[in-house]
C-alpha cells in the first residue's frame, strides 16, 4: 500500500512569500528548481508567479551534467498547471529547445492548457514521420518525446492531422504506439482505436496496464468498463480510469444518473 | 486426515516454502481460495510480509473466511507496525464484524492513507448489524453516519465516493429496522453532494444512493 503514493499531502516545507523570493533570486540554484515544482503545485496564477515561471523557462544558469535545463522543466511543468492562455507562445517557443524534457514537459503543458494554436508546431516535431522516431544514442529516450506529443495532438488536433498520427501505430515502443491509438480514438471517434488499448491491459507487463488504464479513463471509453475494473493491477489505478469512463458518460448524456452511469458506478463499489 | 484438511496442510507448507515473490503470491491464492478458518494465522501473516500482491489476496481471503479472521485480527492488531495495520483494517472493514467498528468509524477519519480510509468508509455501510443487541443498533448507526458525514468533506475524492457508498448502506440497514429519523441527516449529506462537490463522479453517486433511499421511504 505504501508503494501507491497515496498519502496525504505532507505540509510544503515553505511559505507562498518564500517560493517567489526564491524564485526570484539567482544565488541558489537548487532553491530557485524547487520554488519553481512549489509554485507549480501549491501556487496560483498571479500576473508575478506567471511572470517568474516565464523568467525561469528562459534560464541558462541552472545546467544538468547532460546539458540539459533543469529549471526550465520545473518552469514548463508549473505553466501547465497554473498558467493562462499568455504564456501559450512562451511554452510554443520551449518546443524547440535542446532539451527533451523541456520539450516533453512543454507538450504537456500545452495540452493542459487546451492551446489548439500550438497544433502545428507540435505536428513539425513529428518530421520524418516513423522513420525518424529512433534512439538517441547512449540516452533513455528517442529523439523527440512523442508519447507527449501524439497525447497533445489526440486532444487539440482534429481530423486533418490523421494521416500524421496514423503511422505512429506501428512504432515498435508499446507506449508510442498506446499514445497513437489513444490520439486516434480522440481524432477520428473510432472504437478500434479504443480496442488496442483494451488488448493492452491483458499484456504481461504491469508497467503498460497501468499507463492503459488512465489512457482509457483519460479518453472515457464506455465499452473498456468491465474489462478495467478486471484488470490485474491496483484498485486506486482502476478507481481513477472508471471515474473518466463515468465522468465523459456524464457529459456526453447531460445526465448524473442513467442505466450506463449506475453500470459503472456498480464496477467502482465493487473496488472500494 | 480428511480430503479437506490435507489440502489445507498441503496448501499451508506452499506458503512456507515459497522463495520468491510470485510463488509467494500464487500460493498465498490458492490458500485464499479454500476459505477455511485454519488458514487464518497463515494469511495473517502475509499481511506482514511486505508484498503487496500477496496482501491483497491475504485480504480477500480473510474477508471469505469473516468473524474467525476478524476475531483473530482484534487481539493482535495493536501489536502490528503500520504496512500490517493497514491491511488488517481493510480486512476488518471488508468483514464488517460490529466488535472492529470502532476502529473502523477512527479509520475512515483520520486513517493516513487513502485506500485504507476509502475501504473503512465502504465498509461502514456493510456492518452486520443483526450481531449487535437490538436495542443498541439505533445509537450505533447514528454514530456511523455522523462520521460518514464527517467522511464526505474528505480531501481525496474517491474516499468521498466510499462515504457515499456507506451511507447508502446504512440508510438500508436502519430503513429495515425501521428507525425512520436516522434517514434525514443521509439525505442532507448526500444532497449537499449533489450540490457542491467538485468531482462529476461523487455527485453522480450521491445522486444515485439518494434515489435509492427515495424508493426505500416509499415502500
Amino acid at each position: 500500500m505504501a508503494n501507491e503514493s497515496e498519502f496525504k499531502e505532507s505540509a510544503p516545507q515553505i511559505t507562498f512569500e518564500q517560493a517567489i523570493a526564491n524564485l526570484r533570486q539567482t544565488e541558489d540554484i537548487g532553491d530557485r528548481y524547487y520554488a519553481a515544482w512549489w509554485l507549480g503545485r501549491f501556487g496560483t496564477g498571479e500576473p508575478e508567479v506567471i511572470n517568474l515561471l516565464l523568467v525561469a523557462l528562459e534560464d541558462t544558469q541552472d545546467r544538468a551534467p547532460d546539458g540539459g535545463f533543469p529549471l526550465r522543466r520545473n518552469a514548463a511543468r508549473a505553466l501547465g498547471k497554473i498558467g493562462n492562455p499568455s504564456v501559450v507562445s512562451a511554452l510554443i517557443a520551449s518546443l524547440e529547445c535542446s532539451d527533451y524534457y523541456v520539450r516533453e514537459a512543454a507538450a504537456q503543458s500545452l495540452e493542459a492548457l487546451n492551446a489548439t494554436e500550438s497544433v502545428e508546431k507540435l505536428v513539425s516535431l513529428l518530421a520524418g514521420g516513423v522513420e525518424a522516431a529512433i534512439e538517441v544514442p547512449g540516452k533513455p529516450h528517442l529523439v523527440q518525446p512523442y508519447n507527449a506529443i501524439l497525447e497533445a495532438l489526440g486532444r487539440l488536433g482534429d481530423t486533418h492531422i490523421v494521416p500524421i498520427v496514423e503511422p505512429f501505430l506501428a512504432h515498435s515502443t508499446v507506449q508510442v504506439k498506446n499514445a497513437a491509438a489513444r490520439a486516434m480514438y480522440q481524432l477520428t471517434g473510432q472504437g478500434s482505436y479504443a480496442e488496442r488499448l483494451v488488448e493492452t491491459l491483458q499484456c504481461d507487463d504491469l508497467q503498460l496496464r497501468r499507463s492503459a488504464l488512465l489512457d482509457l479513463g483519460e479518453i472515457g471509453y464506455l465499452p473498456a468498463a468491465a474489462a478495467i475494473a478486471e484488470t490485474l493491477a491496483e484498485n486506486s489505478i482502476k478507481l481513477i480510469a472508471l471515474r473518466g469512463v463515468l465522468e465523459k458518460e456524464i457529459s456526453a448524456a447531460n445526465h448524473l444518473v442513467s442505466s450506463q452511469t449506475c453500470d459503472v458506478m456498480k464496477l467502482m463499489d465493487s473496488l472500494l | 486426515m480428511s480430503e479437506s484438511n490435507l489440502l489445507l496442510q498441503q496448501r499451508l507448507r506452499a506458503v512456507e516454502a515459497a522463495d520468491c515473490a510470485q510463488e509467494l503470491l500464487d500460493s498465498v491464492e490458492a490458500l485464499a481460495a479454500l476459505a477455511d478458518e485454519g488458514a487464518v494465522d497463515a494469511l495473517i501473516r502475509v499481511l506482514g510480509y511486505n508484498n503487496p500482491g500477496a496482501a491483497v489476496a491475504a485480504v480477500d481471503g480473510l474477508i471469505k473466511i469473516g468473524t474467525p479472521a476478524a476475531s483473530a485480527l482484534l487481539t493482535q492488531i495493536d501489536g502490528y507496525n503500520y504496512g500490517a495495520r493497514a491491511w488488517a483494517l481493510r480486512v476488518l472493514s471488508g468483514i464488517g464484524d460490529p466488535r472492529g467498528l470502532d476502529l473502523i468509524l477512527e479509520t475512515a477519519v483520520e486513517d493516513f492513507s487513502l485506500s485504507v480510509r476509502r475501504a473503512a468508509a465502504r465498509g461502514l455501510g456493510a456492518i452486520q448489524w443483526e450481531k449487535l443487541p437490538k436495542e443498541r443498533r439505533e445509537q450505533e448507526q447514528s454514530r456511523v453516519i455522523q462520521s460518514l458525514i464527517t467522511v464526505l468533506e474528505d480531501v481525496e475524492w474517491v474516499v468521498r465516493y466510499g462515504a457515499v457508498v456507506g451511507l447508502e448502506g446504512v440508510a438500508i440497514a436502519a430503513a429495515q429496522e425501521g428507525f425512520v429519523a436516522l434517514a434525514d441527516p443521509i439525505v442532507g449529506g448526500l444532497s449537499d453532494r449533489i450540490k457542491k462537490d467538485d468531482t462529476l463522479a461523487v455527485q453522480a453517486r450521491a445522486q444515485w444512493a439518494l434515489s435509492q433511499i427515495q424508493l426505500l421511504e416509499q415502500h
